[in-house]
């Protein structure tokens, strides 16, 4: 009661700055203080699991005691494949890039094709509905022989990867658009190119993100298994590599970067998405 | 025929679903004045909204011909703009935007940049949303994007407004309030409106004319009322006046004794044998 009281007048007199640290501690208390709460929790559980001398996998305190050279230098290079997390990881990076780059631009245009003609869509449908569902690594041998050559096989199986998700959810929203705003552009007499940007675009923009968010998550999900196969610097080889050399911390310590590096994929996505569509999803 | 405006004629509509056709609406003939006020009305679902359609070029009739100024119309344009029942602004522009949308594709010959700018702005302010230029439709109130509906229909100097029960998604006292605005600017610039509508009061209050479509399938025009009151038209003035609740008692005769039911029409109209000595002009 007391401090509420105190820190309504404070929220008076510093007018903006008051609220918004007001706003802050409850945000840290009710948004940060959980995850970190279940996060310690974990940690123990698995430090009281691992901790017997017998255990076949590190507890995280030996984790960050065998790996603590590659924390703290992300970025060494003594040549060939022994390169920091840093690098290896973006290496990954580089290769989802590309491949995840070339999917947007080819599965939105493949999109707005099936979207906009039932001809297409009778058409390349059943193709795309039997292709999405191979695995992503059953096309790497494949791409191997074709391309001879390990770069562009990678970036072939992301791009073959994220590209499905990014189609049907692009033809779904241009199949979506609501009749009224075709009848505002014909009543306009807006040209294909003008509906495509102004209308259509727009319109279908928070469908395509979806599809594009789905896309990014897959793309990372392949990568580290592509690059297994493939070898060379990337995070992926740096798993198989480890478990070759048995240095069961190192994988531990990559998983984390795996899953951290994702996560913010996948934020990356969703916050450019919600800048663009912003406003087109309610009316 | 005569060389009206706008002439529908003889336009008849016919669907087919899985083999089954359905004939919507039959025989239709009217003539438009300039600087008429027309109101369609009818039951739900007698075919009045694909009339509308027809006459904006939205849909194509299977026979018959709609001439406006001597062209014969088969395709939508700005010379027709459409107020859509649910207002249909896009909700990723700003009420400015699409306005300017549609003003910047009419006028993009025949106006100059700062001409089209004041052009947009002049018609925002006739609806009198000046004020909320860069708020998005859904940050402003259902009557409020009706308001921007008409603005930008209005923005297209069409030869014929078509409105799309333009007030039956609104609540009761907004609607009177917007019906007074459509009134006024009405006045101001002597546009010639056709508007559908299912409600009396509307039709009798705003209309020169009131054209009565029989119940569907195979609508036709059942009657047509001349409204003979001068204007401008108050609405509480109008209330006690004798000729117009006498033209609100033919609208509601049509409507609900002769048009309640389809298959009885016949021994309807021989029952209730007083009403016809009241009967106003064929179409």
């Amino acid at each position: 009661m007391n401090t509420s009281t105190r820190s309504d007048t404070l929220a008076k007199t510093m007018f903006s700055i008051g609220p918004s640290l007001l706003c802050l501690r409850d945000t840290l208390v009710q948004k940060v203080l959980p995850p970190v709460v279940i996060l310690a929790l974990l940690m123990g559980i698995w430090e009281i699991l691992c901790s017997s001398p017998t255990a076949s996998l590190p507890a995280p305190s030996q984790v960050i005691s065998d790996t603590w050279e590659l924390i703290i230098n992300p970025f060494y290079d003594y040549g060939g494949n022994d390169k920091g997390m840093g690098w290896q990881i973006l290496a990954s990076l580089e290769r989802v890039a590309y491949g995840y780059l070339l999917a947007v631009v080819a599965g939105i245009s493949l999109g707005v094709l099936v979207g906009q003609s039932t001809w297409a869509l009778r058409g390349l449908d059943p193709v795309f509905q039997v292709l999405r569902t191979v695995p992503p690594l059953a096309w790497l041998p494949i791409s191997l022989a074709g391309f001879q050559d390990s770069t562009p096989s990678a970036i072939f199986v992301i791009f073959i990867t994220a590209i499905w998700p990014i189609i049907i959810n692009t033809s779904v929203g241009v199949r979506n658009i609501p009749e009224d705003y075709r009848n505002v552009a014909r009543v306009i007499r807006l040209n294909g190119y003008e509906y495509f940007t102004r209308i259509m675009l727009p319109a279908a923009a928070p469908y395509i993100f979806s599809g594009l968010r789905i896309g990014v998550g897959l793309s990372w999900l392949a990568i580290v298994a592509a690059e297994m196969l493939i070898g060379g610097v990337g995070i992926g080889f740096f798993i198989w590599d480890a478990w070759n050399a048995s240095m069961l911390s190192d994988i531990v310590l990559a998983l984390v970067y795996v899953g951290i590096v994702g996560f913010f994929l996948d934020r990356i996505v969703a916050f450019i998405g919600n800048l663009v569509t912003r406003g087109t999803t309610q009316s | 025929m005569a060389a009206h405006y706008l002439s529908v004629e003889q336009v008849e509509m016919t669907f087919e679903t899985k083999g089954a056709t359905t004939n919507v609406l039959k025989e239709i003939s009217l003539g438009v004045e300039r600087g008429e006020y027309i109101s369609i009305i009818g039951h739900s679902g007698c075919g009045k909204s694909t009339l509308l359609n027809i006459i904006a070029g939205l849909t194509e009739s299977t026979s018959g011909a709609v001439i406006l100024d001597g062209k014969e119309v088969n395709a939508p344009g700005p010379d027709r703009s459409v107020v859509f029942q649910n207002h249909s602004l896009l909700p990723w522009l700003t009420v400015y935007e699409n306005v300017s949308l549609a003003v910047n594709k009419t006028f993009a010959r025949s106006k100059s940049k700062t001409e089209r700018h004041e052009w947009i702005l002049k018609n925002l302010e006739m609806v009198g949303m000046s004020h909320a230029l860069n708020k998005r439709p859904a940050e402003i109130s259902g009557g409020m994007k009706q308001r921007v509906g008409i603005a930008r229909a209005l923005s297209m100097e069409p030869k014929v407004l078509l409105l799309d029960e333009p007030f039956g998604a609104l609540d009761a006292l907004t609607r009177a309030h917007l019906q007074e605005e459509v009134m006024r600017i009405q006045d101001e610039l002597g546009n010639t409106v056709i508007m559908i509508t299912h409600d009396v009061d509307e039709a009798v209050l705003l209309s020169d004319r009131i054209v009565m479509l029989t119940n569907g399938p195979s609508a036709r025009i059942g009657e047509v009322l001349n409204i003979d009151l001068p204007r401008p038209r108050n609405r509480i003035a109008l209330a006690d006046d004798a000729k117009y609740n006498h033209y609100r008692q033919e609208v509601l005769r049509f409507l609900y004794e002769k048009q309640r039911k389809v298959e009885s029409l016949a021994e309807h109209r021989e029952k209730a044998a007083p009403i016809s000595s009241a009967k106003k002009a064929h179409a």
